[in-house]
């Protein structure tokens, strides 16, 4: 039901490019802020006095009341800005149909098919206005760098006007955050001197978007590091950035693409395999040991989930491995199918960890031709791609030995139905740290979506029920603790305690009783099964040769030599 | 040709009495450099597997390795191909630091990436010292000639004006593929298998040896053109 909602309410979306402001639905009011107080204030939270969810409530649609008085009374302002965005569009019909042209990378989108078809795109058809969610980057001269559908080319008067209004509120102080149309929520999100935004119809919260805006962000940085982003800047504000993205677009496309369908961005969290703990073990000690000078991290991915991964002590003794760096690792797997041809080295950053800097990433699948199991070695010395290849090697070899490939190769998503409650149909559970795994990757566990969840667009009806309960959950406004929410065709109970997040979906029979009782079922099981579901203790090496806390500050050293190379692009 | 009786080179006659090894095998650094799109990483995907996909835009620098056999040596060739895109540019000089052959590949179809190609080469040769690599411009893509807009002529003239050697190929068709990896070996070996330090012997368990060269530079140890 709430899919289709959707897709009516872009059918909706797409009138309005004519100025159709016809009449704001009746029975909602609301306040009616001047457009600007709306749209800008940084802090204002807007509508907290119609926030009026009873946390346990029975029958309600899956659209919150919150969501229905944001939309409506803000639909004034929203409606102006989707407004301008859709005549923006129309001036560029001449333009509308052409391909990219960056000398650079004409060639090279050619070859994939389904990449050039989003380039392709005409940006003044209704089909190009019906997507879920469009993403934009530009940078502060409002150049385009970045858009999910069309080329930016054509683009580009559409990203003046949101440059526009980004620097028609700054002049009065203050940042643009949000504007809310009936159907479309635009988040902006400025950082440095890139500016993003998502035009969404997908009934997310603020957040939830301006979290993915984020991790848009910093899958860039992750490729050209912040310091040397806003050096290019200062040095020349109109710089094309695109430049030095080109062929990077597929990376960004397909982490768009995770972000809609893996809820480990949602959670921010890392969802690993579940193994016996014994066989995770071994794989974690054949990594401990093939190690050389300045390794740092090292890695086991099957099937796009993490095996094992194994830290250098200084370095995570200094800090702690976030959830987004590991997720911008895995979607840079992901997104390169050159990978299978060879060993990839390349310099990589980790944003959260240190955006400054470079990594150099040693990439490898071990088990070609199939190319699902992947080994990633990171290294802060970008001359040792022969000593690196050379851990792979013994890591093979250790592999072999043990049989590893054919035991990973079984290793399977589990069902919920191994949980042994019924009515039960899917989970979601992320622990918190506890005093004693403090730098611990945050993970959850979650197991395969089945029936009715098996085709993708109940998968994704599954996945924005959850969104919809973690925007709840994390409402700025009026967070909740515990949420039963009945739905059309199912019943979800969403908890979050100190020591948990656990999101449920049961069948919408359920009685409330039943469903709390399953909970505390379900919780047992987990406790039980701990060791399978996460790594529990991630092991540690040495490779400093002087081990001291200053890992951080040997690696800033390396950040000079590498990205000076920039500037001489200027 | 393995099945030729090898007229084994002075050194490798050391080797000779390990079973495995009747031929000297030599390293060969080899980097495929030119724009986005050219076709490097195809050209790589035919040498080492005499396969064509499409493929994605490499990231950084992908590693391959492919064993050529002359009559009288193996050359085991480690093929960089680099990321022909801008933000890679600073650290490629990393990957062709002390190659032994460089491949400077454009479209034949794209005059811009032929002007690219003659930067790259202006590049190249702030690092390379005049016979210790052996250059070749390579117009790929050779099954596009209806769209061409680089002549045969143009890149022949480069090339020798600039001294370098020149092949058209096509990696979609695997034209002239083959021919080209040959021609590479016979020319490296000839200019620098019999050099003093020219190319350094491959080591079936390089274990140890790697070890060693850990500590000094590892690019260092396999060819004479130093950082």
């Amino acid at each position: 039901m709430e899919r289709d909602n959707h897709q009516e309410g872009e059918a909706d979306g797409v009138k309005i490019c004519g100025p159709t402001s016809d009449g704001n639905p009746p029975g909602k009011s609301c306040q009616r802020s001047p457009y600007l107080d709306q749209v800008t204030r940084p802090e204002a939270e807007k509508t907290e006095n119609f926030e009026c969810q009873n946390s346990v409530s029975g029958q309600q649609s899956t659209r919150g009341p919150e969501d229905a008085t944001h939309d409506n009374d803000q639909s004034d302002s929203g409606e102006f800005v989707v407004t301008m965005l859709a005549k923006a569009k129309l001036e560029e019909q001449g333009i509308g149909v052409e391909g990219r042209s960056s000398p650079l990378l004409e060639a090279g989108t050619l070859e994939s098919p389904a990449l050039a078809s989003h380039r392709d795109e005409d940006v003044t058809a209704d089909s190009w206005r019906q997507h879920r969610k469009h993403v934009f980057v530009l940078s502060e001269a409002g150049k385009p760098i970045y858009s999910r559908y069309g080329s930016e080319e054509a683009l580009s008067s559409t990203m003046g006007v949101m440059m526009a209004l980004v620097s028609f509120v700054q002049s009065g102080d203050n940042i643009i955050r949000s504007v809310y149309s009936e159907e479309h929520t635009v988040v902006f999100l400025q950082k440095g001197p890139l500016v993003l935004v998502c035009v969404s119809s997908s009934r997310q919260s603020e957040r939830q978007l301006r979290g993915e805006l984020l991790y848009v962000y910093y899958q860039i940085i992750s490729m050209l590091t912040q310091a040397s982003i806003s050096r290019i800047f200062e040095h020349k504000k109109n710089y094309d950035l695109r430049r030095l993205l080109a062929g990077s677009e597929k990376i960004l496309d397909g982490l768009l693409n995770l972000v809609d369908s893996d809820p480990s961005f949602l959670l921010a969290a890392v969802h690993c395999l579940p193994l016996a703990s014994s066989l995770r073990d071994s794989l974690s000690q054949i990594l401990q040991k093939a190690i050389t000078p300045n390794l740092v991290f090292s890695i086991l991915i099957a099937k796009n989930q993490l095996l094992t991964i194994v830290q250098e002590k200084t370095v995570i003794e200094d800090t702690r491995l976030e959830p987004a760096d590991v997720h911008l690792l895995l979607n840079l797997i992901g997104a390169s199918s050159a990978f299978q041809a060879g060993e990839i080295w390349t310099p990589i950053c980790l944003p959260l960890f240190n955006p400054d800097c470079y990594f150099y990433a040693y990439i490898s699948y071990l088990d070609p031709p199939e190319c699902t199991v992947c080994l990633l070695l990171l290294s802060t010395d970008k001359e040792a791609f022969y000593a690196v290849a050379e851990c792979k090697r013994k890591i093979e070899e250790a592999m072999v030995a043990q049989n590893s490939l054919n035991l990973i190769a079984k290793v399977q998503p589990y069902s919920v139905s191994q949980v042994g409650v019924s009515d039960l149909r899917h989970f979601m559970y992320k622990p918190f740290d506890v005093p004693d795994n403090f730098r611990q990757l945050t993970q959850f566990t979650s197991p395969e979506m089945e029936a009715p969840y098996s085709n993708e667009e109940e998968k994704m009806r599954l996945l924005d029920l959850y969104r919809y309960m973690h925007s709840r959950i994390h409402s700025t406004s009026r967070p909740l603790k515990l949420i039963y929410h009945v739905a059309e065709r199912e019943t979800l109970l969403a908890w979050v305690t100190s020591k948990f997040e656990l999101y449920t979906c049961f069948s919408p029979l359920v009685t409330k009783a039943c469903a709390i009782n399953a909970i505390t079922k379900l919780l047992r099981w987990i406790k039980k099964e701990e060791d399978r579901l996460f790594i529990r203790y991630p092991p540690k090496y040495s490779t400093t040769p002087n081990p001291s806390k200053t890992s951080r500050g040997g690696k800033s050293d390396q950040q000079d030599s590498t990205d000076n190379g920039f500037l001489s692009l200027l | 040709m393995g099945e030729q009786l090898p007229s084994v080179p002075g050194r490798a006659q050391l080797h000779s009495d390990t079973l495995n090894r009747p031929v000297q095998t030599l390293r060969v650094k080899m980097v495929l450099l030119g724009s986005s799109g050219v076709g490097k990483s195809s050209l790589a995907l035919r040498f080492v597997k005499n396969e064509f996909r499409s493929t994605s835009p490499t990231i950084g620098c992908a590693y391959l390795t492919r064993v050529v056999h002359l009559s009288n040596v193996s050359l085991r060739f480690e093929i960089w191909d680099t990321a022909g895109q801008e933000k890679f540019h600073s650290v490629t000089p990393l990957y062709y630091r002390g190659a032994h052959a460089v491949l400077l590949v454009y479209d034949i179809s794209k005059r811009k990436t032929f002007v690219r190609a003659q930067l790259w080469l202006r590049e190249l040769e702030k690092h390379y010292i005049p016979g210790s690599t052996v250059i070749w411009l390579v117009g790929n893509k050779e099954d596009l000639a209806q769209n061409r807009q680089v002549s045969v002529q143009e890149g022949e003239r480069l090339a020798s004006d600039r001294g370098l050697f020149f092949m058209e190929t096509s990696a979609l068709s695997g034209d002239q593929i083959s021919e080209l990896l040959l021609a590479v070996a016979h020319r490296v070996y000839e200019c620098l298998g019999t050099q003093q330090g020219g190319l350094s012997e491959w080591e079936e368990y390089p274990f140890i040896d790697l070890h060693h060269r850990d500590t000094s530079n590892p690019f260092s140890s396999c060819c004479k053109v130093g950082p």
